[in-house]
């Protein structure tokens, strides 16, 4: 799907079906779903969703106005053009033969990663970090070969200051 | 007080003023219906469980009230997906009750169970699966609330059959607040102020109205506002009634598709459209890029997602679309009469000269065969217009709506949205029951009237007047009218010859059946059968290969019309 990419915060109602209602909202009308991450906040009742969508402006102004429609969304905050900080979370099997290991050592340190489990073969590594960080430090793995990747989607808050 | 979850249903009905469920029993809702007796509230019972959905539509455009209807789990709920899309797709205000099995057996593909939930999902306002017993009254507080504020819409709740016949306390609940649901009804006085600029402004304005102006109960507002504002009044589909049809000077007719030449051709030549409660269907619009292009659109509507969705309007207002109207009356309070409301002769008199030129236009004189518009003209002379009408789908529904002239709201129940055929005659046994002083006719086709045939017991069972008008012209006419414009004449799988004997049908059913072919007899035979007690079925056999004119191929601009 073309356009920009939208950050979208949505406070929801946390019940059974909620998320089905907003993924069923964005298949029935042909939106798209870059990624998505929902949790409890500090209020029980209420879930966080994070949703990163594409489309031109129009489109995400629907999409906006659909999710409100909703009878369980509380809150859609659009953070794209706000100030925000942006994570997700990636835990990354790296293989780590011998002569790689201190150069695996070395990339760890600059992305400030931790190296949550490891083996004879390979290491995992946990990095919080946004998309283009992320990207950086999957290109400068690739060499060593990736096992496997386990990412969340995106999750996002406003800073404080704008 | 403690009650069983059957009777907090019940009681919760009778609590929000409901006096009537149409309805079908089954094993999942034996409970509700054991402990109907013991509450005043009447139950239709239907034929099919698509008729109640239906009944509870044509209850509830009729009424401008809730409408409610019961199944069982299972085939019982998904009968009735089809009456709530349609309910979903017109904004009308409903509360369906299903069924389900007991909630240790959700999800075991238990006997009868089916997750209806999930599948109404996207053709509901909202919908509820109740699992504990003491939310259920909070619940259907909740979804009757929520069916009838805002833009209205369907509502569905899935009750367990545990929870029908375990026990808790009746709160009667009065109140109902919820955070995340809060719809806009007053608009903004800003927007409202540069309407009424516009308004002093427009050289060649029109009042585009839709269902929105029917369901906020607008139409009184909204006849002021043209008849003050001296503004030509157009109709979508969903919008007939919500002005005067019989007002010559103003009223243009339906625009769109099957709207009128002078309704197309002011569209596109206004120069200010005040769009009320409408959403600028594509039936309307056509294609989108050459709609009203001369004009500075404002479109009020208390959806914001009707707002820029099809077209990008100039001045979107949201809010109710009487508040706004009388908003906007009493800021025209303030201005002069005769600044807002001038003659505007060039305007309206290039609009007659329209009219005159491409009237809406049949000929019966010199045909020995049935016109199917005479018939709806007939029909219309001999109710003097007071009938509330009902349709099905296609030349019958197009049909009544160009030569059934509505002067209020509520008495006109389409499918306008889903395109639902099967939906006319139920929705009149529902709106027959709402008005049971009201003559109730169904306009028909011989094809969709036996969608919902069965329904017919339930009339005669019930004693319910509702009249059937079918124009039969052994084709589903609409399908055939696209196959001969656009199809070579290809008439792939429309011929409908194979029919019953509908006077027969009607006898079987323990109704009265009348038939003519012949021009002549039309109007004697509209006269017998509203004279005559009961349902009544009148078979009209009309001209085979009618088409409905004018007609703009879809997707094309509006003033594309082929015109006869």
């Amino acid at each position: 799907m073309n356009g920009d990419k939208s950050i979208l915060s949505i406070l929801v109602d946390n019940e059974p079906g909620v998320l089905s209602r907003i993924t069923g909202l964005f298949s029935g009308r042909g939106y798209n779903i870059e990624s998505l991450s929902v949790a409890e906040t500090m209020d029980p009742a209420i879930s966080r969703i994070t949703m990163i969508t594409r489309g031109d402006k129009p489109i995400v102004e629907q999409i906006k106005k659909q999710l409100n429609k909703l009878i369980n969304v509380i809150k859609v905050l659009d953070l794209t053009d706000q100030r925000h900080v942006l994570r997700e979370l990636a835990l990354i099997k790296v293989y780590a033969k011998a002569e790689n290991r201190a150069e695996i050592l070395r990339i760890v340190d600059i992305f400030r990663c931790k190296i949550v489990d490891s083996g004879p073969e390979h290491y995992t590594l946990e990095v919080a970090a946004d998309e283009d960080k992320l990207s950086a430090l999957l290109n400068l793995l690739q060499p060593m070969g990736i096992k496997e990747i386990a990412r969340t989607g995106s999750i996002a808050l406003l800073r404080e200051l704008q | 007080m403690e009650l069983t979850g059957a009777q907090i249903l019940w009681q919760s009905l009778k609590d929000e003023g409901v006096d009537t469920v149409f309805g079908y029993p089954g094993g999942a809702v034996i409970d509700f219906y054991d402990a109907l007796v013991q509450y005043d509230i009447r139950h239709i019972l239907v034929r099919h469980e698509q008729g109640a959905v239906h009944a509870a539509d044509g209850y509830a455009r009729a009424s401008g009230r809730v409408g409610v209807c019961m199944v069982t789990s299972g085939p019982g709920a998904t009968n009735t997906v089809t009456g709530i899309a349609t309910a979903y797709l017109d904004s009308i205000p409903m509360v369906v009750i299903t069924g389900q099995v007991p909630t240790k057996l959700i999800g075991n593909d238990a006997f009868q169970e089916v997750d209806i939930v999930g599948i109404t999902r996207p053709c509901t306002k909202h919908n509820y699966l109740v699992k504990d017993i003491t939310k259920l009254e909070r619940i259907i507080k909740e979804a009757f609330y929520i069916a009838r504020s805002g833009r209205p819409g369907p509502v569905l709740i899935d009750i367990p059959k545990d929870v029908t016949n375990s026990r808790t306390v009746y709160k009667a609940i009065k109140d109902i607040q919820m955070e995340s649901y809060n719809p806009t009804y007053q608009p903004n006085n800003k927007q409202l102020s540069k309407v009424v600029s516009l308004i002093k402004e427009a050289k060649r304005p029109l009042i585009f109205t839709g269902g929105g102006v029917v369901l906020s109960k607008g139409s009184d507002a909204l006849t002021r506002l043209a008849k003050r504002t001296n503004i030509p009044v157009t109709a979508s589909l969903m919008g007939l009634g919500s002005y005067p049809g019989t007002d010559e000077k103003l009223w243009l007719g339906m625009l769109g598709m099957h709207g009128t030449f002078r309704a197309n051709m002011a569209t596109s030549n206004c120069d200010l459209m005040l769009a009320i409660g409408v959403r600028f269907d594509d039936r309307v619009t056509g294609k989108t890029d050459e709609f009203a292009t001369k004009a500075t659109i404002v479109h009020v509507d208390i959806d914001p997602t009707s707002i820029h969705k099809n077209v990008i309007v100039d001045v979107p207002v949201v809010g109710d679309c009487r508040l706004t109207l009388e908003a906007l009356n009493e800021l025209l309070d303030a201005e002069d009469p005769a600044q807002i409301g001038p003659e505007r002769s060039e305007w309206l008199g290039q609009i007659q000269k329209w009219k005159d030129t491409n009237p809406l236009r049949y000929k019966q004189d010199g045909c020995d065969t049935i016109k199917p518009q005479y018939v709806v003209e007939k029909l219309f002379e001999v109710t003097k217009g007071n009938a509330i009408i009902s349709t099905e789908v296609g030349q019958n529904q197009m049909w009544a709506a160009q030569y059934y002239h509505f002067d209020k709201p509520n008495q006109w129940l389409t499918s306008g949205g889903l395109g639902t055929m099967g939906y006319g005659f139920p929705a009149a046994i529902g709106a027959q029951m709402a008005c049971p002083d009201r003559l109730v006719v169904d306009v028909a086709g011989d094809g969709s009237i036996q969608m919902n045939i069965q329904e017919m017991a339930t009339a005669v069972q019930n004693g319910l007047p509702v009249k059937i008008v079918i124009l039969n012209n052994q084709y589903l006419g609409m399908v055939r009218q696209w196959q001969e414009l656009f199809y070579k004449k290809n008439y792939s799988q429309t011929d409908m010859t194979h029919a019953p004997d509908f006077v027969k049908l009607a006898e079987a059913y323990g109704a009265k059946g009348f038939r003519t072919a012949k021009p002549e007899e039309v109007e004697a035979v509209l006269k017998k059968g509203i004279e005559t007690p009961g349902p009544v079925i009148m078979e009209f056999v009309v001209c085979r290969e009618e088409c409905v004119y004018p007609m703009v191929p879809a997707g094309a601009p509006i003033t594309n019309m082929l015109l006869v």
